[in-house]
């Protein structure tokens, strides 16, 4: 077991976790940079995200009438957990002191409780989009739930552990295996992902169109450094997403000791995985259309599907009687 | 036998298979018809390349002609076949009616898990790469029956009903390394005359009853004067 009480790891853990914070907008900047390339528009800048979080932070914050003090609360809470969760994710080395104090399912765990507060806020203040927005974010995240907890659990019966960074250590002892479940389950994250984060088909995070909006609809009576922290942290999710996605079905490259060349080339082989993954992402984004929100069921269950037929070819392929 | 003792290519085998019960699931939820030709000459795709692999793998040359066969009947021929008609009776953006998308998908897996418990005895018996494969393509025909009986248009019937063959053929590939030549060019010639009939039927059926929705088949002409 890893030991708790490392002075250097934990000292890892606090560089990696302010570096995954601290990222999470340059890649949302490299998302739309790309994204405005495609589509053959002027991009802004890829700091463009750190400019607008910046002057959300200098502007003041407009509190409505009601807001009771769960209104308030939550954009520090939401933050918070989203901090932690990014603590626990292996970004370039393993074997880190903080992943074995969580596993993966408590991560599923942090998401639950900031969409709980968060759907409790919006329905604070008594808006009819608040309430709509919440409403339609339980419902997305209620059957993007199961689904995603599946796929974690296809990753657990390959590794022999729930420990993100066992996981991930496991998967590169194994070598190249071309595994059918693990196929699947990347195809079933994937999917919750999107879901998950807001992004298109699900929810369209660059417009405020009324009947449409699920993220946006519970942000909106948020101001000043409020939003600016609410909207760090879905950032910092998209972030997180994208990092568990590439760490734990394409590991190579991710430093297995604490020595500063191995963490150099983990860096170097995370920022180039998430590059490409944007790129996927933009593509599939600049195809798509966004669909009918009475549609996202139908394509939560395909991504629940996924990961099922993960959990089954692994017990019915893999194993082996 | 775990897949880590495999070599990479019968690993591909089985990645593959898995990969054709995907598209048995995909045509399960796909209400779209031309969407659902498409993917069902997917699903002949994957079965050819699995087949010819198993037969690099098992050095099984009549597994070559097989997989040929699949690939120009199921791959080429009957989606071909199939767009033709729907795109003569201008049905290009039709949709099925599906109740319960969701509940069909659910039963779909548990349909999977009562096929992996049947083959369980069946794999015991040998130890080739492709006995865990006769669970999947024995779910392959059930997913293929279900879809049958969820459906309502008749050409996405006849899309499953093509799929059930898929399965079948796939549980010949995989439990003992392919059906005798006569028998395989029987079925090739069944499934071809098969598609044209269907095709004819098609029509009548468009003719009668301006369209393709069975369910007007069980009401009697009789009952409505």
């Amino acid at each position: 077991m890893l030991d708790l009480i490392d002075f250097k790891g934990w000292l890892l853990v606090i560089i990696q976790t302010w570096m995954f914070v601290f990222l999470a907008p340059l890649l949302v900047g490299w998302l739309t940079w790309l994204k405005c390339h495609l589509q053959n528009r002027r991009a802004p800048s890829l700091l463009q995200p750190y400019r607008n979080l910046w002057r959300l932070f200098h502007k003041d914050v407009l509190l409505p009438k009601h807001a009771s003090l769960i209104f308030r609360m939550n954009p520090y809470i939401v933050a918070g957990v989203m901090l932690i969760a990014a603590s626990i994710i292996p970004l370039f080395v393993v074997r880190m002191p903080s992943s074995a104090t969580a596993d993966v399912i408590v991560l599923v765990g942090f998401f639950a409780l900031a969409k709980f507060f968060q759907s409790l806020a919006a329905m604070d203040i008594g808006t009819a989009f608040g309430g709509m927005g919440a409403s339609r974010e339980m419902t997305v995240s209620a059957l993007a739930e199961p689904a995603m907890l599946m796929s974690v659990f296809t990753l657990a019966m390959v590794a022999h552990s729930t420990n993100l960074s066992t996981v991930v250590e496991t998967l590169i002892q194994h070598g190249l295996v071309l595994r059918p479940s693990l196929l699947f389950a990347f195809a079933g994250l994937v999917l919750v992902a999107i879901a998950e984060t807001g992004r298109i088909p699900v929810d369209n995070p660059s417009t405020h169109l009324e009947l449409t909006m699920i993220h946006e609809a519970m942000v909106l009576e948020y101001s000043g450094r409020m939003l600016a922290l609410i909207e760090w942290s879905s950032m910092t999710k998209l972030m997180i997403y994208g990092v568990l996605i590439c760490n734990v079905f394409f590991p190579w490259g991710i430093a297995l000791h604490h020595d500063f060349y191995s963490m150099f080339i983990g860096f170097i082989a995370i920022a180039s995985k998430l590059m490409l993954l944007g790129v996927f992402l933009v593509v599939a984004e600049t195809v798509l259309a966004k669909m009918r929100l009475f549609r996202v069921p139908i394509f939560l269950s395909l991504a629940f599907t996924l990961s099922l037929l993960g959990l089954l070819s692994y017990i019915i392929l893999e194993v082996g009687s | 036998m775990n897949i880590m003792s495999l070599p990479l290519s019968e690993q591909a085998i089985l990645l593959f298979a898995g990969m054709v019960l995907f598209t048995s699931f995909s045509l399960l939820a796909q209400p779209r018809i031309v969407a659902a030709i498409r993917m069902f000459a997917w699903q002949g795709v994957l079965l050819s390349i699995v087949t010819v692999m198993v037969a690099v793998d098992t050095g099984l040359h009549h597994l070559y002609i097989s997989a040929l066969l699949t690939l120009l009947m199921k791959a080429i021929f009957i989606p071909w076949l199939l767009h033709r008609l729907v795109h003569k009776m201008e049905f290009q953006r039709e949709q099925d009616i599906l109740h319960h998308p969701v509940l069909v998908l659910l039963a779909g897996g548990v349909l999977v898990i009562f096929c992996y418990s049947i083959a369980l005895p069946i794999e015991r018996l040998g130890n080739s790469v492709t006995q865990p494969i006769i669970a999947l393509s024995m779910a392959m025909v059930m997913l293929a029956m279900l879809m049958l009986i969820t459906r309502h248009k008749a050409v996405s019937q006849v899309i499953a009903f093509m799929a059930m063959e898929n399965g079948l053929f796939f549980a010949a590939v995989s439990a003992t390394h392919g059906m005798p030549m006569v028998v395989e060019l029987g079925i090739a010639f069944d499934v071809f005359v098969a598609a044209i009939i269907f095709g004819v039927f098609f029509f009548h059926i468009k003719d009668s009853f301006d369209s393709l929705d069975v369910d007007h088949l069980s009401s009697l002409s009789e009952s409505d004067q």
